[in-house]
């Protein structure tokens, strides 16, 4: 019984906290109404569209190559990003460069990012620092898949 | 004799009290989302807007009512047709016919006419609501049933459970107030609670049965099916009653659910807080204890009246959706073992004290 109501009691404490929760956050909503300036904000909420937070520096966005100095892609074809790929989502087909200290050049490299999981694994494998995840691109909702297949022009930007 | 006046103002108050009654639920949707988000420590819905107005999101009403309307209304293959379809509007239907009997402030007096602002002034005005309110569990019943689905099925018999073990304690509460003030209708009620106990006290429901009022809305909460109570529907696992219901026919479930939350709303108010009483103010103004008077015309204090019930209306909203975002479900053992081992014992308790008391003093 002492027990039963000591649950009642701690039930009843529990819309007091939300109750206060409730007229505190109206209290500074109100506030905010009448233009007055706080510390303290009524939500916790960021709204996104309009107000964006500053992006992590680690974080990984949508891909981009690197290039030479002369424009040509950095990448040589060694396929280590395609083997590394949890979601297989890339296609890498080589040519060959009339330079013999470089041998390869891609001719065709094609990102599926309908497929991609942002994982990271094929910048950390690059041995020539070929890919990177820094574009800071995070918004890649499109109407069309299509779109979302990059080729090498795009991803040389 | 009826004469054609007569039928004229009935007809404006059924149009009245079904606007104030359905608009105000509409509304309800959007202040449930924005008060579950400011006690959540969020901002809620404040995206829809008229020509770029946003007006913190006041129009979000419309843009959902926009969306069921478009939306597909499917009916599955394997479901009785004419079952299915009839359920939502009968649940909605009863809940919409309650409105009716609520007084909403004192007479109005013009010239020679008084007029009730209340629709239809049952002898029975308790009696009927409570028959309708359980009616519109029918509605839950016979879309389980109707649905012929095992989810619907399973939400229906959650329902039939619940509504047996809430149904007999919301019944049972009331019978102290019924004793207290001894009348069923609803306007005799409230005008009882205008009297003044102590010479100062006002005569509300709340003073004379705590007991009452505490089962009674705890009862009632249940009888809204919302979230301590919410069995039949469970949002939460998707195994509602409603579960084969799309579009408007869905949208007039989740209707029905905030009609009754105001409905409920106005239960309370009209029979433990003194419906439009305000403390002290008689047909006539304000009559203090300690002495004062203010007098008023009859427009100011009908107005006054309308204020005051919508604000208690408004109150036990608040209240209400304060208690639906802040507990987890009952059980189904715990929710029989809540109205048949703790309600209804404490119904009886309630009697028996009221009747003792009631003795003492005659």
């Amino acid at each position: 019984m002492i027990k039963q109501i000591g649950f009642f009691i701690e039930i009843v404490k529990g819309s007091i906290i939300t109750a206060r929760h409730f007229w505190v956050n109206l209290f500074f909503h109100i506030l905010k109404l009448f233009h007055i300036k706080t510390k303290r904000k009524g939500a916790a909420t960021i709204q996104y569209p309009d107000v964006r937070q500053p992006i992590a520096y680690r974080h990984r966005s949508m891909h981009r190559l690197m290039k030479h100095k002369d424009g040509t892609p950095r990448c040589v074809v060694c396929m280590l990003c395609v083997t590394v790929c949890p979601s297989e989502c890339i296609y890498v087909e080589a040519a060959e460069d009339p330079d013999p200290e470089i041998q390869k050049y891609p001719s065709q490299f094609i990102i599926d990012l309908t497929r991609c999981c942002f994982c990271g694994f094929c910048v950390e494998a690059c041995p020539e620092d070929a890919i990177r995840m820094d574009t800071d691109e995070i918004e890649l909702a499109r109407y069309d898949k299509e779109e979302l297949v990059f080729d090498l022009d795009k991803l040389l930007g | 004799m009826i004469e054609p006046i007569d039928i004229l103002i009935s007809f404006i108050k059924v149009i009245m009290a079904m606007m104030w009654f359905l608009i105000l639920a509409l509304y309800l949707t959007w202040l449930e989302r924005k008060e579950s988000a400011v006690m959540q420590d969020r901002v809620g819905a404040n995206r829809a807007n008229i020509f770029g107005f946003r007006i913190i999101g006041i129009f979000q009403p419309f843009a959902d009512a926009i969306k069921m309307f478009f939306k597909e209304d499917f009916t599955p293959k394997f479901s009785h047709k004419f079952l299915h379809n009839l359920a939502p509007f009968l649940s909605f239907y009863f809940v919409l016919v309650t409105i009716a009997t609520i007084p909403f402030a004192g007479d109005i007096k013009i010239g020679e006419k008084v007029i009730k602002l209340q629709v239809l002034d049952l002898n029975i005005g308790i009696l009927f609501v409570l028959a309708m309110l359980s009616l519109s569990v029918y509605g839950v019943l016979l879309s389980g049933w109707a649905s012929n689905s095992r989810w619907t099925l399973l939400g229906g018999l959650r329902g039939a459970a619940q509504l047996v073990s809430y149904e007999v304690a919301l019944g049972l509460s009331l019978v102290g107030l019924v004793m207290v003030y001894p009348s069923l209708k609803f306007s005799a009620i409230v005008e009882s609670q205008g009297a003044l106990l102590f010479g100062f006290l006002p005569k509300w429901g709340i003073v004379l049965q705590p007991l009452g009022f505490i089962v009674f809305f705890l009862a009632a909460m249940a009888e809204s099916e919302r979230v301590p109570f919410d069995l039949p529907e469970a949002e939460s696992e998707i195994v509602g009653y409603f579960t084969e219901y799309s579009g408007l026919k869905w949208g007039l479930y989740m209707f029905t659910d905030f009609m009754k939350v105001l409905i409920i709303a106005c239960l309370l108010t009209t029979l433990f807080f003194g419906g439009y009483q305000v403390p002290w103010l008689a047909a006539d103004g304000f009559h203090f204890p300690w002495g004062g008077e203010w007098l008023m015309s009859n427009g100011l204090v009908v107005a006054l009246q309308v204020l005051i019930f919508n604000l208690k209306v408004f109150f036990f909203c608040w209240l209400q959706i304060l208690i639906r975002w802040t507990y987890p479900r009952f059980r189904y053992d715990q929710l029989m073992d809540f109205g048949w081992k703790l309600l209804i014992p404490l119904c009886l308790i309630n009697i028996a004290i009221t009747g003792i008391v009631m003795s003492f003093i005659k």
